[in-house]
Order: C-alpha cells, then structure tokens, then sequence
C-alpha cells in the first residue's frame, strides 16, 4: 500500500490530507504505522518493526496492521492505484 | 516600504449569517502593505453590520438598489465621489454587478473612479442559466441543469432529472427537494425573492471545494486559493473551512480563467464527486465572503485587485499556505440610535 506522500503528520498523532482537508487523530502504534508507509515500507517491514516493540502474536499483529490499513484506504489516505 | 493612499469603496457590508464579502475585502485591503486605504461603505439597508464597523469602515453612504438602475445609481456615485473622491471600487454582489459593469466606463471617465470587473460576456456567460453551455465550452463537467420559469416546469424535469435535485435562484439561495411537491414549495419561496428563472439541478454528493481565484484578463492566473468546507451553515455557507492543496483543481481553474480570459475576481463552486470527478456548481464573478483565508494563505487577492484596477502591473502569487483555518464568529455590537438615525435619515454615517 502506498500511502499519500504529502500527508502532514505530527508527534501527536494529528493527520492531516492536505488535498481534502481531512485531519484525523490517530494513538503511537498508528503514528508508527503511517510513519513507516510514508517511507516506503513493506507490510513485512512494518510487521517486524511492530513485533520488537510489542508482545503480542505475529498472528495478531498482522490482523491488526491490516485493519488498520484497510482503515486508511477507507479514508482515502492511500495512493490511487 | 511608504503605503500609497487610497480611497476605496467597497459593498457588501452585510456581515450575518449568509455575509456580503464586503468585509472580508475590506480587512485584506486594511492589510495591505502597499496601500493605506480609506475605505468608503456603499450599503442597501440600514442594518448591515459593516456600517458600524468604524475600524474598518471609515464612511458610509446607502446607494439604491439595483433594481433603480443605472441612472440613479450614476447619479449617487456623482454625490459619493464630490464628498469622498473614491479611486477604486469594488462591487461585491452578483445582484448589483450588471449596472457596475454597465457603468464602469462612465465612472473611470466622469468621476475618476477606477475598477477591474469582468466584461458583460464574462459575467453573462456563467449566470446559472448559462453554466451548462459554458461547462460544455470550456471542457469542465457541469450537473445536469433545467430552467424553470413556472410551476409546470417541474412536472416536465422527470425523467431527465430525478430527485432528489436542488432548486436555486438566479442569484442566490438553493434547496435539496426530494419530491415534487417540495420543488414547488422552494420554487415559489425562491422566485418571489429573486425571480424568474428559477433552476433545477441534479443533486451531486461529494466533497464541497471552493476556490477563489483573480485573473488578470489576459487569461493568466494571478491567483488562487483552493478551500474545502468543514463546517457548513443551514443556509449552506461555509462558517468555517481550510486550504487545502488540490493541484488538478489548481489546474482547473487556470483551464477556466485562461479560456474565458476572466477579469478580475471570481469563486469556484465546486463538488468533488467519487466517479465524475470535478462537477462546477456555480461560478460567482466576485470575491467570496471567505477571501480573508487568501490573505491568511499569503495572497492577498484584493490588494492584487486594486493593483489591477490603477493599471499596475501584477505579479503571479506561486504558491499559498495549506492548512490555514477560517472559523467565523458572531459579535453583538452595541450601536447608538443616533448612528442608526444618520444612516436611516440621511443615507450617510
């Protein structure tokens, strides 16, 4: 997934689409997540980053990625393919 | 750098809940860094709030309605410009830019007073009436639109048209109907306050974006500032919005400004629709009520306006803040009846 590149994000979590003027809240893990898209990261890159950081299953942690990631497709924060 | 003074006057006072642009103009003027602007108030009605508004508005006089025509109003800019010696004007309502257009050469010639309007072509060719021609001329998606001149009309828009759909007046105000027997109670509330033809137009559900932008004539793009609604009034203005970046709008606007070789001011209305991709609502041939955000962005369109106006050469803005807010407010001013009494009386405060 490609996330949309001028995407302004801040330490707080506080995203804003400039090209729709949507802004949202999102917590750490989410920040993370969107942080790594923006640089080019793969979901198997993201998944290895999120499993040092946290004790949960590689089963959970890839459920809850791709929630989340079908979460920002939903918002239109991702690349028209 | 040592301000130029000038005196401008300016309409649309009407700062309330469906506000006139007037003192959204008028505090980008105050702005300036080029001029230091006296600013005459040209108001309709007695209770327009920007009449007392003295930081802002440094006099008054009431002008006639546009439907007294051309003469009278002639007549009263002779009165205003003996009294105050206006060097620019700026018209801010759709309803009254007929006769400003009409007049513009007279004033500039007579009384010394300058402006930059569009031409009659220009203002004739995107009224409400004549958007789906000028989308198809232009290239630019237009929703499906039907004039109304009486309540029969409506019986005829099936099945080109389904609901719901939305009923709008020439110049202003606009209703979403769902069925017809609520297309014919906006039809009759909307004709007998602005007339005949009312228009029918198919609903389109999207984003709301707003763009005001100033063309030079020649059909360059001097500048533009793109806006998407956030918080929405029940009278359908914007009560609060944000710059967005958007640079097939962009890319829009100069295709519009540059085959119509628009002349001065205009706001695009438009809908961002998930499949038909950019659909134009409405183009108003004046500075939106909203313009301030384009000063807060970094572009002051008025300035580069009045520029325009004195023959001055304008450079292109490239470039504007995304991410600004404009969130409006309501402020109860405590007037004297004695101010009211001047203008009510004498049509001057």
């Amino acid at each position: 997934m490609h996330i949309k590149k001028n995407l302004a994000l801040s330490d707080t979590g506080f995203v804003f689409d400039p090209s729709t003027g949507n802004s949202y809240s999102t917590n750490p893990i989410g920040l993370k997540i969107i942080q790594d898209l923006k640089q080019g990261k793969n979901e198997q890159d993201i998944l290895k980053g999120l499993a040092s950081e946290y004790q949960a299953s590689n089963e959970t942690l890839e459920k809850d990625l791709m929630d989340f990631m079908s979460v920002l497709k939903k918002l239109q924060l991702s690349e028209q393919e | 750098m040592k301000k130029r003074k000038v005196v401008i006057a300016v309409t649309g006072l009407n700062a309330i809940d469906n506000p006139g642009p007037g003192i959204s103009v008028i505090r980008a003027l105050k702005a300036s860094k080029r001029f230091d602007c006296r600013i005459i108030g040209l108001s309709y009605e007695s209770l327009e709030p920007g009449i007392y508004m003295h930081d802002l508005v440094d006099k008054t006089y009431q002008i006639p309605l546009p439907s007294a025509g051309i003469e009278s109003l002639k007549t009263r800019m002779a009165y205003i410009c003996s009294m105050e010696h206006p060097d620019v004007i700026i018209p801010n309502f759709d309803s009254e830019l007929f006769n400003f257009i009409k007049i513009s050469d007279a004033l500039k010639s007579e009384l010394g007073i300058h402006s930059f309007l569009p031409t009659l072509e220009q203002f004739e060719s995107r009224q409400k009436n004549n958007l789906q021609a000028f989308g198809k001329k232009h290239k630019v998606t237009v929703p499906l639109t039907r004039i109304l001149n009486s309540l029969q009309d409506i019986a005829a828009l099936k099945p080109a048209l389904n609901y719901p759909l939305m009923i709008k007046g020439k110049f202003y105000d606009a209703s979403i109907v769902y069925s017809p027997d609520q297309a014919a109670v906006a039809f009759n509330r909307i004709a007998s306050k602005w007339g005949l033809p009312v228009l029918a137009q198919e609903f389109v559900d999207g984003l709301e974006l707003n763009v005001t932008a100033l063309g030079d004539g020649e059909g360059n793009t001097l500048g533009a500032v793109a806006m998407r609604k956030q918080y929405v009034t029940d009278k359908g203005k914007a009560w609060s919005g944000i710059s967005i970046s958007d640079e097939k709008l962009m890319k829009l606007t100069r295709q519009i400004i540059k085959g119509t070789r628009w002349r001065g001011a205009m706001e695009l209305e438009l809908i961002k629709h998930s499949e038909k991709g950019y659909c134009l609502l409405e183009i108003n041939p004046r500075f939106p009520a909203w313009v301030y955000l384009a000063v807060g962005c970094g572009q002051n369109h008025p300035e580069a306006l009045v520029q325009l106006a004195l023959g001055e050469k304008v450079p292109e803005f490239d470039s504007y803040d995304v991410g600004k807010l404009f969130i409006r407010y309501s402020y109860d001013m405590i007037v004297d009846l004695k101010e009211f009494e001047a203008i009510s009386t004498s049509g001057e405060l």
